[in-house]
């Protein structure tokens, strides 16, 4: 289906973009959006970014099959610094699926009608995240065969258990349950696009396949009625999850005594970041996508903007959060506090430290000018520049930290190693082969959603 | 004209307003037992037909105080009573080290008994029903509003209630066999 | 072969591997159709055939070899699965033919998995170091020192902890070669004997031996018998780490060889001239001086404390434990003795003192006069005869003699000076006077004085014979190569450094049909086949012609030495006669000096992983040896080392060309806080060309720039910057202790005055109304309802102030706990896996700082930080307040390791334990789990041994008695350094010793609450001397 139009009408000053592109009607979206899924004419560039992505998805398994095959020494971790890329990259993944949840339970709940047409693939979004982040925790270990079941509390012959006041259990139970509801949740939003899909589906193959997935959705008032009230109950629920995940993988740093981790504001700190690299994340996926698939009636730039205010705000916080730790560290006067602060500044990594700054605080304040939050691509540059920098505060928090911490004879380095760089690469190949495969499946945008939007949509009294 | 029984009337509309009119309209005549069909959720409609209460938050409620408790009681049967082990010199029951846990179980616990609670009231999934042949229904999930008065209803009689619908002005009405 | 538990990452299989002509499959088959008895002659058999000569002149399939990366221990582990020879013999271990008497009990009652200790001796360049060895069914596991030994006290040094790795090493020789090629030992036997014959017609005139320092009395005797038959041959003598300072300065003061023995428990004030006599058993009685000195630095009872004042030309930990430390290049050592000596009334001329120095000899002349008597000069190895026969006079000035030091009849059988030795060997060999040489140990070609070209002058022999445990550089110039049996294998007997002599009993038959030199010189008495057994049995008939010598041979073999054997102390007078002239050295030239190394010694422990992977003491490098250099050099040669804070474990050092009377070497510096200026230390034994897998490609050869004119200490040497870089694997990378104070110090008037000092400038964390620390978790009931700490806490102390730093406790621990050894790459990726790890710290003024050592092994905290964050419980608190690691639950998150302030856990990174390699498997300590991958570990406070005691105590209903348990390293401590007891026992050594004001908890701030604690270091700085070592 070629796109309607390629090239984006800036509006004029002050004026507020519409969140629904003129002209559109039940019949328009429903069949713009289905389109995607239902033509037999697979695009080029679709082909390309799956075929690479998959590429790098099969350089993902080589590696984990060596690290099985050989250990976790093939990484660069070592004695202090017991945790390196893989910790990493768990908690950048994990903060990155925060965007999706906000987007589509907190707007929800505070009617933010714009949400609508981004909240689909930023749960695509969420999900394809936590699975990479779910994948880190489990291959980090030593003996992965066997934390892959002793971390859930099931009876085993020795008739040992999980030992609960492990943060690393909070984190499973946090995490899985986070994938869940996530999954839960896009999963009944797509129940009554699946029955568009079913009606609309030209052949009988595909009629069957979205109808078994529609379960049978007829759109009855009833069923809408207590469809909603389970949607929003979901978004109730989610809302406060989504704030203790990332408060609990920040605990993994709080409760441990090493300075640098050793810190109450974390929760917030790190749920304030996850929410900041969360919607770069969305921006990052947002404007290709309507770019390639001529979406700009539905992703206008209103939506973009928004993304981009929202990004300023958290970003602050996050701005905020620097200041505080490095404020305490010098305010508590404790020793190994102090000597923290002094490694971040003039340690051995300082220079990681230094470019955070600069990804994550001065860049993003380019936010401030309207001309940056409408030009879809100077957004997506200040998104790439922000998760680079997210990338590097876990990385600053994870390894500096330990680098460094009680008995100088200890102090270390650590060095990552190709195979850790891989694994990372691969992560990313991975959600990005997901991700396409969901926009070619299913409908990346809630049609039913996008209906309640147009004028025509309201009863008239 | 289809012999032998049928499910019901359908009546075809251009836009919501006409579909909620039409359903007040039926609602007042004494009809029950129908149902509205629409694109995207419409309050207006099942007020209409009086289906606006549901117990979906009773079961959620319920499912997420099972979750917690099986949560907490989980943690402090393990490390107090079940295999008890000094760790870190922390007491056995060290209750704020329980507290994430049981949150998560009981955010884990509501949020299956909304979805599976939903379907099950839904009586989804349901692959097969009779509106389903009616046959412009498709466009129930497209663009167009359904009203369907079924004949378990007391008061159906085939010709009264078409006539009823008729005076509702729909694009169409159908007779929508089992 | 696959490279499966191969963690090294680089690790490159060189191309086509051409199949061997015999493989391993073929010749075990030939194995395993022998049975028994016969099995050795089928060894023989196979040896016969050319191929299997060459298979196991490889020692390991053709593959093994083809790998490329020396350092990595991982290539080795792999390979050495496939010396399948000692696969075989391993497996058939066997108790010795003989009857050896076990320590506590009869072999017959052996009780399997219940371990028995024999009495023995291990033979150290020509002195012995006593040991209980502990056997499970007939294999050693574990040496520890004889309690009953003077020279030991229950105490060993690392060399011997090390020295059971040694005996399993599957590196060691094999097979008798001739020219390479195996040879059944018969053939052997047939071959000297003829040599032997023709040898008599010309009375022995072109027979020549060649040993080590040898103190054994029946090699002796044997040796004398052989001469009496052959009276034109020569018995040679060459040790690269000799003692022919001492031997010429006692010839000097006293006209004769006398070797000094010293009471440091009776002395005041110790000045050391250069003498390290509290770094390692090169020093012989080190063990015994070590424990005798720090005896008088507990402070136990009252504040008296013994005064230590070093002058020393090369860092040593002796110089680290000094009150007072003086450094001086190698040449002023000597200017200081006769400075000394003339103010003490001897009549020295010469001694030309820098002002500093001359104050400071200044106030310890006048110290030791204060303490006639009851104090001690006690000359260096490395020094010149000078040095020591003025240290003697001095001593006898000083009216010491008697009192702090006597004399006894030098050790070594027939002492001679062995520079000479060598030089008058090669010059005959060089004549074409020498037809046959016997090599019986050591390995000249690599170590003897470089300017001799040993090498060259073998060529000329007729017949060359060479006695060893490995197959080294001599091996490959001489005819026929005998594998020599360890000390573990063969009986013998040594003399220790007061003369005691020990019969040495073998534990377990010669794995590799290795001989011994008692053997081998039988032949030549006509003796051959008499077995080393019947050989010392005989001699020492001869010395107890008694009715029971039975009765007595027993006695002998169960105490582990021959009741009042000791030398008798001789009286003799140091009458200084006409001292050679003060050595004039420019003052701008570079002097170079020469020591041995730390862990691997003279090189003969150089295929050893143990000491391989130890740390040097003072620079925590290892697998390599450095060239030591002073941090103003350095500095002036713009090399950065010192200067950037290096967290590295792996430290790239640039290379220097060091020339040395035209010769060169090429070694990586190393900036050595303390070090003299304008001097080298270069440190001996590494480099080899031909060794095992583990020593191959270590380190530099010193020995090349090493000539006979300069065995210890030269000048002149040049030294040119080169740009490219040695990388050392450092396990330490920082070494100051900033504002952090681990380790807490004071001097004795401090400690008098403030006895509390250690708990100074202590946060104490915000308490609640009940007293204890504000938390959100009420402590854990230890009193109500359940037994945790009930009846035994097991708790640890270790003295600072004993600590030397020796790192024996760490190769203790790491014999006792199966420790992996990971190889120099991973040390560099900072993997190290020793579970005891001695941090140095140095303080104040780079040229001339204070030095501490602090051993950490696990503190286990009550309120462990680790515990808490263990997602499945491996790490847990048993009832007796041990941090149990449980490895069979670990699941290799390595959060606790994260979590732990004092960095004492070990990670299994990859398969690091051995699992091939049959040898090595006998060695391990059936105990002790042998860990596998990904799974953490640490240290236990050896629980085997708590629980092996329990059941003891158990078994007769009582408690486990105080200091009925040791740990490995509490045991292998020479200085009693550390105390490790039952702290609810409120008399027990460590609740006792807990209790006193020097009692210090590591980061108590952190209220981790260990249960390993130190004992803050006092120093006892002569008031008059401000320059020294008091905290800057």
């Amino acid at each position: 289906m070629a796109p309607v139009e390629q090239i984006d009408v800036r509006p004029p000053k002050g004026v507020r973009p519409p969140i629904i592109g003129p002209g559109q009607t039940l019949g328009t979206v429903t069949d713009r959006i289905a389109g995607i899924v239902l033509t037999k004419h697979t695009p080029m560039f679709w082909i390309l970014i799956v075929a690479l992505a998959a590429a790098i998805f099969g350089m993902l398994q080589t590696a984990i099959g060596y690290l099985l095959a050989k250990g976790v020494g093939i990484w660069g971790i070592n004695i202090p610094v017991g945790w390196g890329f893989a910790i990493v990259n768990f908690v950048w993944w994990i903060g990155i699926g925060h965007a999706g949840t906000l987007i589509s339970a907190i707007l929800l709940l505070f009617k933010q009608s714009w949400r609508t047409s981004i909240n689909r693939f930023a749960e695509a979004m969420t999900i394809f995240a936590v699975m990479q982040a779910g994948l880190f925790p489990l291959i980090h270990t030593g003996r992965p065969w066997l934390a892959a079941y002793w971390l859930f509390p099931l009876p085993l012959t020795m008739g040992v258990w999980p030992q609960f006041r492990s943060p690393l259990i909070w984190d499973v139970f946090a995490v899985s349950t986070y994938f869940t509801v996530s999954f839960l949740f896009w999963a009944i939003g797509l129940i009554p696009d699946f029955a568009t899909l079913r009606d609309s589906a030209k052949t009988l193959v595909v009629r069957r396949i979205y109808g078994m997935l529609a379960m049978g959705w007829r759109g009855s008032a009833r069923h809408w009625n207590r469809y909603e009230t389970a949607y929003m109950l979901l978004a109730g629920l989610a809302t406060p999850l989504v704030l203790s995940v990332h408060s609990v993988v920040s605990l993994d740093f709080a409760v441990s005594v090493v300075p640098g981790w050793h810190t109450t504001f974390f929760p917030p700190y790190f749920v304030a970041g996850a929410i900041y690299s969360g919607f770069a994340m969305v921006l990052m996926l947002a404007i290709p996508f309507r770019y390639l698939y001529g979406m700009q009636d539905f992703i206008t730039l209103r939506h973009l903007q928004n993304c981009g205010k929202l990004m300023l705000a958290t970003g602050q916080i996050v701005a905020y959060s620097y200041a505080m730790e490095m404020f305490i560290g010098w305010y508590s006067q404790d020793k190994y506090e102090l000597a923290m602060v002094n490694n971040r500044l003039h340690g051995p990594y300082s220079h990681y430290y230094y470019m955070l700054i600069l990804c994550n605080i001065l860049i993003p304040q380019s936010l401030w000018f309207n001309s940056v939050r409408s030009s879809p691509a100077k957004l997506f540059l200040v998104s790439v520049v922000v998760n680079t920098g997210m990338w590097l505060e876990r990385f600053v928090i994870v390894v500096m930290s330990l680098q460094r911490d009680y008995i100088p004879s200890s102090w270390g380095m650590y060095w990552f190693t190709k195979w850790d760089m891989a694994i990372f690469i691969g992560t990313m190949g991975f959600f990005t082969l997901l991700f396409f495969i969901f926009i070619r499946l299913m409908p990346a945008i809630s049609i039913f959603e996008m209906r309640t939007l147009l004028p025509q949509a309201k009863v008239k009294e | 004209m289809t012999a032998g029984p049928i499910y019901g009337l359908m009546a075809e509309f251009e836009t919501p307003t006409e579909l909620v009119e039409a359903a007040k309209g039926a609602y007042a005549a004494g009809y029950r037992k129908m149902d509205t069909y629409t694109p995207y959720p419409l309050e207006e409609a099942a007020e209409a037909i009086g289906a606006h209460h549901n117990r979906v938050s009773l079961i959620v409620l319920i499912g997420a105080l099972l979750g917690m408790i099986g949560g907490y009681s989980l943690e402090y049967w393990v490390s107090v009573v079940n295999y008890p082990i000094n760790v870190g010199g922390k007491p056995f029951h060290s209750w704020p080290a329980f507290i994430p846990v049981t949150f998560e179980c009981a955010v884990l616990g509501a949020s299956l008994a909304a979805v599976f609670g939903m379907l099950a009231l839904n009586g989804l999934p349901q692959p097969y029903h009779p509106v389903f042949n009616s046959p412009n229904f498709v466009r129930a999930s497209r663009d167009r509003f359904f009203l369907c008065i079924e004949s378990q209803d007391p008061r159906f009689s085939p010709s009264d209630t078409r006539k009823l619908l008729e005076s509702f002005n729909p694009e169409e009405i159908t007779e929508v066999p089992y | 072969m696959s490279n499966k538990n191969d963690s090294n990452l680089n690790l490159v299989s060189v191309g086509e591997i051409k199949p061997a002509s015999l493989e391993l499959d073929a010749v075990r088959k030939k194995l395993a159709e022998a049975k028994g008895p016969k099995y050795w002659r089928t060894l023989e058999e196979l040896s016969n055939q050319q191929a299997f000569g060459e298979l196991l002149e490889r020692e390991f399939p053709r593959q093994a070899s083809e790998w490329v990366d020396p350092v990595s221990r991982r290539s080795f582990l792999k390979l050495a699965g496939a010396s399948m020879a000692l696969a075989g013999l391993a497996g058939c271990t066997k108790q010795p033919l003989e009857e050896i008497l076990p320590y506590v009990r009869q072999p017959e009652q052996l009780i399997p998995g219940k371990p028995i200790f024999f009495a023995t001796a291990m033979p150290f360049h020509g002195h012995a170091l006593p040991l209980l060895v502990e056997t499970h069914e007939f294999r050693p596991t574990k040496v520890e020192g004889n309690p009953q030994h003077a020279a030991s006290m229950g105490a060993t040094d690392l060399f011997a902890q090390a020295s059971i790795l040694d005996l399993y090493d599957p590196d060691r020789s094999t097979v008798l070669t001739h020219m390479g090629e195996g040879r059944p030992w018969g053939e052997f036997v047939l071959a000297l004997n003829a040599e032997a014959a023709a040898q008599k017609a010309t009375q022995g005139a072109g027979l020549r031996f060649l040993t080590g320092a040898i103190s054994s009395p029946a090699l002796a005797w044997q040796m004398k018998a052989v001469q009496r038959l052959y009276p034109q041959a020569k018995w040679h003598r060459w040790e690269p780490v000799n003692r022919d300072s001492a031997r010429a300065g006692s010839k000097l003061a006293f006209g004769g060889y006398y070797d000094a023995l010293y009471k440091f428990d009776a002395a005041d004030v110790v000045v050391s001239l250069d003498a390290d006599f509290l770094s390692g058993s090169w020093f012989p009685g080190f063990v015994r001086y070590a424990r005798d000195f720090m005896r008088r630095r507990k402070l136990d009872k009252g504040n008296e404390m013994n005064r230590l004042y070093v002058a020393e030309s090369s860092p040593s930990t002796t110089g680290g434990k000094a009150d007072h430390r003086l450094v001086l290049r190698p040449s002023e050592v000597d200017s200081l003795a006769r400075y000394l000596a003339s103010k003490l009334g001897v009549a020295a001329q010469g001694g030309h003192l820098s002002d500093q120095q001359q104050k400071w000899a200044d106030a310890v002349a006048a110290d030791l006069l204060q303490h006639k008597g009851k104090c001690l000069v006690v000359p260096g190895e490395f020094q010149s005869p000078a040095v020591h026969a003025l240290a003697h006079a001095m001593n006898a000035a000083l009216g010491n003699v008697g009192q702090t030091v006597t004399y006894i009849d030098s050790v070594e059988a027939d002492p001679v000076e062995h520079g000479q030795s060598v030089r008058e060997l090669v010059a005959d060999m060089n004549a074409g006077k020498v037809e046959t040489l016997i090599i019986l140990g050591g390995n000249p070609v690599f170590n003897a004085p470089v300017d001799l070209e040993f090498d060259k002058a073998l060529a000329k022999l007729k017949l060359g014979v060479q006695l060893s445990i490995y197959k080294n550089e001599t091996t490959d110039h001489v005819h026929w190569h005998v594998p020599e049996a360890h000390y573990l294998e063969t009986w013998s007997d040594v003399r220790s450094y007061d003369g005691t002599a020990s019969v040495v009993q073998p534990m377990i038959a010669p794995l590799y049909d290795g001989r011994s030199a008692h053997e081998l010189l039988a032949i030549f008495t006509d003796q051959a086949g008499v077995s080393p057994y019947d050989l010392v049995q005989t001699y020492w008939k001869s010395q107890h012609p008694t009715v029971d010598f039975e009765a007595w041979w027993r006695r002998a073999l169960h105490d582990g030495f021959v009741a009042g054997s000791a030398a008798p102390a001789r009286s003799v007078t140091a009458k200084l006669g006409a001292l050679p002239p003060a050595a004039q050295t420019d003052p701008n030239a570079i002097e170079i000096s020469f020591r041995p190394d730390p862990t691997i010694y003279d090189g003969s422990f150089i295929n050893n992983a143990w000491l391989q992977e130890t740390p040097k003491p003072l620079s925590r490098t290892t697998w390599d040896n450095v060239a030591m250099i002073s941090p103003g050099m350095a500095r002036n040669w713009k090399l950065s080392q010192i200067d950037d804070q290096n967290d590295h474990q792996s430290d790239a050092q640039r290379i220097l060309k060091i020339d040395f009377q035209g010769r060169k070497v090429e070694a990586p510096y190393w900036a050595q806080p303390g070090h003299p200026e304008n001097t080298i230390t270069l440190f001996l034994g590494y480099g080899q060309t031909r060794t095992g897998r583990v020593g191959t490609g270590t380190g530099y050869d010193a020995y090349k720039v090493r000539p006979a004119s300069a065995q210890y200490i030269g000048s002149g040497a040049k030294v040119e910057v080169t740009d490219r870089y040695w990388s050392l694997a450092v396990t330490q990378g920082h070494f100051s202790m900033d504002d952090r104070e681990p380790v807490k110090v004071a001097t004795l008037a401090e400690f008098i005055k403030n006895r509390n000092f250690a708990h100074e400038n202590l946060e104490e964390e915000p308490q609640d109304k009940t007293g204890h620390p504000e938390s959100l978790y009420p402590d854990f009931k230890y009193s109500q309802g359940n037994t945790y700490y009930q009846q035994y806490a097991w708790g640890m102390a270790i003295d600072l102030n004993s600590c030397i730093g020796c790192q024996t406790c760490a190769v203790a621990c790491q014999s006792e706990n199966n420790i992996p050894i990971v190889g120099k790459e991973q040390v560099q990726r900072g993997r190290e896996m020793q579970w005891l790890r001695i941090d140095a710290y140095y303080e104040g003024d780079a040229a001339n700082p204070a030095v501490y050592f602090q051993p950490v092994p696990c503190m286990q905290c009550e309120n462990a930080p680790c515990e808490p964050v263990c997602p499945v419980g491996a790490t847990l608190h048993s009832t007796e307040g041990l941090n149990d690691m449980v490895y069979n639950r670990c699941v290799g998150t390595r959060y606790c390791s994260n979590n732990c302030p004092y960095k004492v856990r070990r990670f299994n990174f990859f398969l690091f334990s051995d699992y091939d390699t049959p040898s090595l498997k006998l060695g391990r300590n059936p105990d002790v789990t042998v860990r596998s991958r990904g799974v953490m570990e640490k240290c236990t406070y050896c629980v085997q041994r708590i629980t092996a005691a329990r059941i003891a105590s158990e078994k007769d209903e009582r408690r486990i008695r105080d200091g009925e348990i040791k740990t490995a390293c509490q045991q292998a401590c020479p200085t009693e350094a550390i105390t490790f007891g039952d702290i609810n026992d409120k008399n027990s050594a460590v609740a006792r010793i807990r209790n006193t004001p020097r009692n210090y908890q590591l980061l108590a701030e952190l209220n981790t609450r260990p249960r390993t604690t130190y004992i803050a270091a006092v120093r006892n700085p002569n008031p008059k001397l401000e320059s020294g070592t008091e905290k800057a």
